[in-house]
């Protein structure tokens, strides 16, 4: 097989803990350097975490894997300082057409508004994505990546966890005060702790292939359901970088996939789509069976379960990585808070809280778009071809059509960190909710509002200086944005966003979730919410 | 209950025949689409989730 990408072998070294024989005691210890262990390497960094992450592998993911990336995960790695390369070098589409049979049954534009920095979603193997975000860590002081580091064992103290790992050089222990399993679905962490994950497993199977073709095939997302070239089934067509192309072809319960994936059988295949004139070759092939599952709870004691460890979903929206990001995005400063003392581990039950909420929006919608693509009955064949026939013709059914609902933020909408509307809101922002970007001017320069959030927590602030920096509550002070005086909002995107009238404040989270909203800045008010949000009192 | 379970088709004889003929020439498999087909424009046309839902449960029991 072709190969337009090289793998780095990232270098083993021995650490120092385990060269001398001493147990030494870290803060946070990340096992899994996948896209999810990464960011959370990145994101306890820029907190001010140091980290060891553990990783059994030297190298990055093997094949395009996850491919899509929507605007929320690019926004989180933006925070990051890492999100540029992965724009630059990942193709960036909007308009998806559906095919039934032969015929384009309709198309979609994604529609994405207008004046955010990040795209709606881009497409980038995996590989890149994972090179990027290690080089990343390799730049950071705060994280310490340890490849071909291999977690045996953990056993669970009063106040830390104790590690066995084994590297080339033997087995040594470790101890960490917390501890998050980023070590994806058929998690060794998950097993250890004895989680429960429990769910659907769908009688399905898929085959994924890598296909590298000059093609002027325009950059959309094209879906087929039972087209001409593989009868009875779907296949999924998305372009990524460097000419590689991406096919996901439905294969169903009965094939055998060892046979499945052998050249001679999936080179017939993909001619029978791309046509006898067309130019290709294969770079990598994959089978696989999904399942739609989650841990009953995401923290065990001082582990924490995020990305695919915790919960699993059909690939329809890509709902998995993007998914495994906004856990860590929701976890990070909540994990900084408590190791400072500075709110309780109730604020960790949050986590749980609030991404078990999200995880079961998740489950749902990857469940639903299953249902549709691959029919459980013959009944809801019947409908599904139906639904697919009139979209052709008419408006009505188009809505139904479900190739995969493309992954968004959940809101925590009955989050117990959130504090209730006293007043009506002409903007969808409710506590709960991720702030939606806008352009700004800072100093004279032009900017983005989600780039001024900084790491704490903030006050934004429209119309009168309230003539306070900041409010406290213990030790945690959300800092004060007043729009007009910080920042300029020159095209009035900001106010119209969030209809932001005189007086208007918004409690933002460091996650750039909004946790409360008022009409008029009230001190007292600012601190109770401030104090819920972080599980004070 | 919203949904409308007295006589509210005018001819209902007239009607009766013309939901047969429909299908008259059609395989098992035809018709089965034709009916998807059906349900799903008519319920699209009723739109109220809360009717529609009540029409399934009475279907069903």
């Amino acid at each position: 097989m072709l190969n337009t990408y090289t793998y780095p072998e990232f270098e083993y070294i021995q650490s120092r803990e385990q060269r001398e024989g001493v147990v030494a005691r870290h803060p946070v210890v990340i096992v899994g350097a996948g896209p999810i262990g990464l960011t959370a390497a990145l994101d306890c960094a820029f907190r001010g975490i140091p980290v060891v992450v553990l990783d059994d592998n030297n190298t990055v993911s093997i094949g395009s894997r996850a491919v899509c990336y929507a605007k929320r995960s690019l926004e989180v790695w933006d925070r990051l300082g890492v999100a540029a390369p992965m724009v630059g070098r990942g193709i960036s589409w909007k308009v998806g057409k559906v095919f039934f049979k032969e015929k384009l049954a309709y198309q979609f534009d994604l529609l994405p508004e207008e004046d955010h920095k990040m795209p709606a979603m881009i497409n980038l193997q995996q590989y890149y994505l994972e090179e990027f975000l290690v080089d990343k860590c390799h730049a950071s002081r705060n994280v310490d990546l340890r490849w071909k580091h291999r977690l045996l064992s953990l056993a669970q103290k009063e106040d830390h966890v104790v590690l066995t790992v084994e590297t080339p050089d033997g087995v040594f222990r470790m101890a960490a005060d917390w501890v998050i399993a980023c070590d994806g679905a058929n998690s060794d962490t998950r097993a250890m702790v004895g989680g429960e994950f429990s769910g659907q497993f769908f009688q399905d199977r898929f085959l994924i292939a890598d296909v590298v073709m000059k093609s002027d095939f325009p950059t959309e997302r094209w879906f087929w359901f039972d087209p001409v070239f593989h009868k009875n089934q779907s296949t999924l067509l998305h372009k990524q970088a460097d000419d590689v192309w991406r096919i996901d072809f439905q294969l169903g319960w009965d094939a055998d996939p060892e046979e499945a994936k052998k050249p001679e059988n999936v080179i017939p295949l993909v001619r029978q789509m791309l046509g006898e004139e067309a130019e290709f070759e294969l770079e990598w092939v994959s089978v696989y069976q999904f399942a739609c599952r989650r841990m009953d709870r995401f923290r065990y004691g001082r582990v924490l379960f995020a990305g695919d460890a915790a919960h699993q979903v059909s690939p329809f929206g890509a709902r998995g990585a993007n998914t495994g990001v906004q856990d860590i995005d929701n976890l990070a400063w909540k994990l900084k808070l408590v190791l400072d003392g500075s709110a309780p581990e109730a604020l960790l039950d949050s986590y749980c809280e609030e991404r078990v909420f999200a995880a079961d929006d998740n489950l749902k919608n990857s469940t639903r778009s299953t249902d549709f693509i691959t029919p459980k009955s013959k009944g809801s064949r019947f409908f599904r071809d139906a639904v697919l026939e009139l979209a052709e013709k008419h408006a009505f059914a188009r809505p139904l059509v479900n190739s995969g609902r493309l992954s968004t933020p959940t809101p925590y909408v009955h989050s117990s960190l959130n504090t209730a509307d006293e007043a009506a809101f002409d903007s969808a922002i409710a506590p709960g909710t991720n702030c939606p970007d806008a352009p700004v001017t800072v100093e004279g320069r032009e900017g983005w509002f989600l780039n001024q959030i900084g790491s704490g927590f903030v006050l934004l602030v429209f119309g009168e200086d309230p003539g306070v920096s900041a409010v406290r509550c213990g030790d945690i002070e959300a800092r004060v944005l007043v729009v007009g005086r910080d920042l300029q909002d020159s095209r009035g995107l900001l106010a119209a966003r969030y209809d932001g009238q005189d007086g208007t404040t918004y409690l933002l989270r460091p996650d750039q979730y909004a946790a409360a909203r008022w009409r008029r800045f009230d001190e007292d008010k600012i601190r109770a919410a401030l104090a819920r949000a972080t599980c004070q009192g | 209950m919203k949904l409308n379970l007295s006589p509210n088709i005018d001819q209902p004889d007239d009607f009766y025949e013309k939901l047969i003929a429909m299908q008259r020439d059609l395989s098992d498999d035809e018709v089965q689409l034709v009916n998807a087909k059906l349900i799903l424009i008519l319920a699209n046309h009723i739109g109220d989730r809360a009717v529609l839902e009540e029409a399934m449960a009475v279907a069903t029991s």
